[in-house]
């Protein structure tokens, strides 16, 4: 049982205040705004938005303004803020192949109908310092050519059509949204995916990474990766007219794993999904390797007891906010519980010496 | 009045850029007489997936929303349903959805909607040019060791 304290407010005062001085810095220095956070550091913004589990870049990078660029501060700030917003409705499900792509790669296919187009990426750079960005102001323009805008199919629907992968279709069961009812395992894959998409991408990238060095023997390819806008479509309740409400920017990615085939099933691909908010590929492909690896079950793949494999274990502990939560509240006043545990330690001790002194 | 251009001028009106949307409105400077149905109120829309972009609908995440409803005279309503928190904006989508059934429609029309269907194209082209200058054709080489 934990007990409260009371008392501190002046201590507790004073620290805010302090806080509030240091997060201004040096005061010689201009004071970062919130475009320029949200304009320059997308890629933090992005990811406060995914795991806050609410796409809304100004709100996401005043979170990060507040918390001192502490991400996982700045998600819970998020999360806060997202619970005090009456639900309007859910959209439409969104269609991810009408994405007016920024990116769009395949590691399993060279030649794809609508090609590989690398967009703005790390990839292929040399990770060396860039000293010129100290400098100010200079940077390169983006270049240009001319294109056919038609609609980039899914690479994975090629396989679809020879029958060498698994289909995705869809079953008609309906899924408990995980924010409004309690997790009862096991889930379905609808109710993991949720869980996933706003996990935490360091735990997701240790998991993922887990099954690639051989924890859940599950080889993955990335099938495909894009990066870009979808509309998302609304009904508007008054008039009945469902209507394009928001471009939000989704990173996707669909793995591709061999599978030898089961009792139930000959041998064909098998596929991992990822889906997200923002630019954030690193936690896209983590999410669908992770994905992969819980869904032996419905293989009827060898569970061989790993983490990646269990969903209990991963769907319980990939929440950051959930986690942090548990784990930061040890460093609250613990005085009453802690006396009570010193007492029994004195009790049991001096049981002990009257023991010895006996023999 | 037909569903299908209503949808798309409300669906322009939702995702215009707050402040683009909110200077061509100042600059019509128009003075509508509005009574209020629901004040503006800021809220959320469960996004919904698709497992592997095709099978069964699962929640992503949610989408910050503005919506209001206001009446020009007891006949003809507005619904002003935004991305984000802009509660002005929200009204003023409200008031362009309204005056779209009016005598003003052609004025709304040709000074808001075309200008953020034109904004919108514009932004679309400028990222559909960037993406395809970075398309790639990799090429596998032969190793020496099977000659």
């Amino acid at each position: 049982m934990y007990v409260s304290v009371k008392g501190g407010e002046k201590a507790i005062n004073n620290a805010h205040s302090w806080l509030s001085e240091i997060r201004r810095g040096d005061v010689n220095i201009a004071e970062l705004n919130i475009k320029q956070i949200s304009e320059q550091l997308t890629l933090s913004v992005d990811r406060v938005m995914s795991e806050g589990s609410l796409y809304d870049k100004d709100l996401s990078a005043l979170a990060i303004k507040q918390s001192r660029g502490d991400l996982i501060e700045a998600i819970f700030l998020m999360r806060a803020y997202r619970t005090t917003l009456p639900r309007i409705g859910s959209s439409k499900p969104i269609e991810t192949s009408k994405m007016l792509c920024l990116r769009r790669i395949s590691a399993t296919f060279k030649d794809i109908p609508g090609k590989q187009k690398l967009g703005p990426t790390f990839d292929y750079t040399h990770r060396l310092l860039d000293f010129k960005l100290l400098a100010d102001g200079e940077y390169e323009k983006a270049k240009i050519e001319k294109y056919d805008d038609k609609e980039i199919p899914h690479v994975l629907s090629f396989l679809n059509k020879e029958g060498l992968i698994q289909k995705e279709i869809p079953s008609g069961r309906t899924s408990k949204d995980i924010t409004r009812n309690p997790i009862n395992f096991p889930l379905t894959r609808s109710e993991r995916l949720q869980s996933l998409s706003r996990g935490d991408e360091g735990f997701l990238l240790g998991l993922a990474y887990s099954t690639q060095r051989g924890y859940a023997r599950n080889h993955a390819f990335v099938g495909e990766l894009r990066t870009g806008y979808v509309e998302v479509q609304f009904e508007i309740p008054e008039l009945g007219i469902e209507i394009n409400i928001a471009d939000v920017m989704f990173t996707e990615c669909e793995s591709v794993n061999q599978f030898k085939g089961s009792k139930k099933i000959p041998a064909q691909f098998t596929r991992g999904y990822g889906l997200v908010f923002g630019q954030l590929e690193r936690k896209a492909i983590s999410m669908a390797l992770v994905d992969r690896s819980m869904r032996w079950r419905e293989f009827g793949e060898e569970y061989l007891g790993v983490a990646a494999q269990d969903e209990e274990f991963v769907i319980s502990h990939c929440d950051n906010i959930q986690a942090t939560g548990f784990l930061e509240h040890i460093k609250l006043p613990h005085y009453v519980d802690f006396q009570a545990e010193l007492d029994l330690v004195r009790k049991i001790r001096e049981e002990y010496k009257k023991n010895e002194q006996r023999t | 009045m037909k569903n299908e251009s209503r949808k798309q001028w409300l669906s322009y009106l939702a995702t215009a850029d707050e402040n683009y949307l909110i200077s061509l409105w100042d600059n019509l400077n128009m003075k509508i007489e509005y009574n209020w149905l629901r004040e503006p109120e800021i809220g959320s829309v469960m996004v919904q997936g698709k497992v592997g972009a095709t099978g069964d609908n699962f929640n992503v995440g949610e989408i910050t929303i503005t919506r209001c409803s206001l009446n020009l005279d007891k006949k003809i309503q507005g619904h002003g349903y935004v991305q984000g928190r802009n509660k002005y904006k929200s009204k003023i989508a409200a008031l362009c959805d309204a005056l779209m059934q009016t005598e003003k429609k052609e004025i709304i029309k040709r000074n808001i909607i075309d200008k953020l269907i034109k904004y919108k194209n514009n932004k679309r082209n400028e990222i559909l040019s960037k993406t395809e200058a970075t398309k790639v054709d990799f090429f596998t080489l032969v190793r020496g060791e099977d000659k």
